[in-house]
């Protein structure tokens, strides 16, 4: 255990102080900002039809921008353009490694590799819970001042609805963080990982699910694919689906608990994929 | 004397090459171990496994007891490994801090090693701007990070300038004499010769020998020039009957105190000598002559 707390440490310090990183986070908070709040609450100034959520009924464009709908807010986005993000970062601070020769002398710093790499997952999954509370709290601050520009109502959802769109936008955010981490490992290249998870999530998927639904055969295993498990954890978190006019990537193949069920079966098993990669890895 | 590395019959294959085989190699405690090769022989391969980060083929090796490159073995060995591996975007200090907190050191410890490298006046710049020399030189403060018990350097002088290389040697014999275990690669054969106690040299992924520098070098040697040659050579073989010549000069091997006796022998005989002085080998031509290579600058 203490091995883990060391490396998580030295994880820890090295990624806060690296700039890549905040690029990436504050991008993510950019993005959510611009398209959860900006363009909506534009676009309910004007009087709808935004390119963005064209069709949707003002009152709903008001709705979607006060407190009341932020864990929403926060989680919308995050199944697929938040995943890429954080999928990015997971094979960037990864696969660096390789490049930047760290993993060598990390793995001789006596700490034995299990408890070094796990050091790193920690430490990715830690940002991926700040990256969340983060966006929670600039959607709350942005969604109260919104409101009261209004004159609108101030109320937050219950506990519960917060307490789970949360855990929900952190779990999506975590697998595909430790999804990018573990293709940096498989492919010693960050470049590489980057370019293969970010197919993957912005297009791959997407394709697949739209051939699904021509070929009944194929749902059962686009249904299971960490896409739409993510974006299924989402719906069932209070996202409002793609169907009824929500963020591309949110979707309803699957109920609440098989949803998150899979979400955390993908975390652990990216995890250990990394793990046990690195572990047998002749460092060169 | 008690082992510091010992490794059995490692051997490394990829593929169908063979990058080290039955390299069988021992490192005492308290000493300087020079292992020497040209680019390319083995030696950083070797090192990988000693430290555990590539698995040998087969074979076996042990560090300071316990198996090469187990956690045991690596928190109590400082090294650096074929140029230094850092975070570009740290400074060298940050670097450094963050080792410190893999090994659950403190962050003095960080400026004590910085000092030990003289890189304290530019720890807070960013690795990336670092150039080759100082990127060694934190590599080497690394290595010495929380006063390891063995010290692998993997030719730590690669790329200084002369006065890093000065620096670097005058370091290691600092830590030489503090009783330091070291095991430094080299194809630097001068460096290695002033500072080890016992060298390895290995040759086309195999150990071709291990021994003292001393009885590398094969002890002290006369080297003669006189005139005429072939009547010099005719009467050192009184004294030696391995006699050799080389470049108009006659090698003995002999004692340089029987060097009045060798005179008056050759002046007796007619012989007119110009220079009569001991001679040692360099590391340098006992390598050539044990491998036949002269792609090993010195």
């Amino acid at each position: 255990m203490t091995a883990l707390v060391s490396s998580t440490r030295a994880e820890l310090l090295r990624l806060r102080l690296w700039p890549a990183l905040w690029v990436m986070l504050g991008i993510w908070v950019l993005l959510n900002l611009t398209f959860g709040y900006v363009f909506p609450y534009l676009s309910y100034r004007t009087g709808g039809g935004g390119f963005s959520n064209e069709g949707v009924p003002v009152a709903d464009l008001l709705a979607q921008i006060l407190p009341g709908n932020v864990p929403a807010a926060v989680i919308g986005g995050i199944p697929m353009f938040g995943g890429a993000i954080m999928l990015t970062l997971g094979a960037l601070a990864a696969g660096g490694g390789y490049g930047w020769g760290t993993w060598k002398t990390t793995f001789i710093q006596g700490r034995g590799r299990i408890a070094a790499v796990g050091g790193n997952l920690v430490a990715l999954v830690g940002f991926a819970i700040a990256l969340v509370l983060a966006t929670f709290l600039v959607d709350l601050g942005v969604a109260a001042a919104l409101a009261a520009v209004e004159g609108q109502s101030l109320a937050l959802p219950p506990v519960g609805e917060i307490a789970g769109g949360l855990a929900g936008a952190v779990l999506i955010a975590a697998m595909w963080t430790l999804a990018g981490a573990a293709i940096g490992a498989l492919t010693r290249s960050p470049a590489l990982a980057v370019g293969l998870g970010v197919v993957w999530v912005l297009a791959v998927e997407n394709l697949l699910r739209g051939t699904a639904s021509l070929l009944d055969w194929l749902r059962p295993v686009t249904d299971v694919l960490p896409g739409t498990v993510a974006g299924s954890v989402a719906a069932a978190v209070g996202a409002t689906p793609v169907s009824e006019g929500g963020p591309p990537g949110v979707v309803t193949n699957l109920d609440a608990a098989p949803a998150v069920i899979l979400a955390a079966g993908y975390l652990v098993v990216f995890a250990l994929l990394m793990v046990f990669t690195m572990r047998r890895q002749d460092i060169t | 004397m008690e082992t510091a590395v010992r490794t059995e019959h490692l051997t490394k294959r990829y593929g169908g090459q063979v990058a080290v085989e039955m390299v069988s190699l021992t490192v005492r405690r308290g000493e300087v171990y020079g292992f020497l090769g040209p680019n390319g022989a083995g030696k950083t391969t070797t090192l990988r496994m000693v430290l555990g980060l590539i698995k040998p083929t087969s074979g076996a090796a042990t560090v300071l007891g316990e198996p090469a490159g187990s956690p045991a073995a690596n928190r109590r060995v400082g090294a650096l490994i074929e140029g230094p591996g850092f975070y570009p975007y740290l400074s060298g200090r940050d670097n450094l801090r963050v080792l410190a907190r893999y090994r659950g050191l403190d962050d003095t410890r960080v400026e004590r090693a910085l000092d030990r490298v003289e890189l304290t006046a530019r720890a807070g710049d960013r690795f990336r701007s670092y150039s080759l020399g100082m990127k060694q030189r934190l590599g080497v403060a690394a290595a010495l990070l929380g006063d390891p018990e063995l010290l692998i350097l993997d030719e730590p002088t690669n790329g200084l300038d002369p006065g890093g290389v000065a620096d670097m040697r005058r370091l290691l014999a600092d830590l030489s004499a503090a009783g330091q275990t070291v095991l430094l690669s080299s194809h630097q054969l001068g460096e290695v010769q002033e500072i080890c106690d016992r060298v390895g040299v290995i040759s086309h992924g195999r150990l071709v020998t291990e021994s003292t520098v001393g009885d590398l070098r094969g002890g002290e040697r006369l080297v003669v020039r006189a005139d005429p040659l072939d009547t010099a050579l005719a009467v050192c073989m009184r004294f030696d009957e391995t006699v050799s010549t080389e470049d108009g000069l006659v090698r003995l091997r002999l004692d340089p105190s029987r060097a009045p006796e060798v005179n008056r022998a050759l002046v007796g005989a007619g012989v007119d000598v110009h220079e009569l002085r001991p001679s040692e080998r360099s590391l340098e031509e006992v390598f050539f002559e044990m491998t036949g290579r002269r792609e090993m600058a010195s």
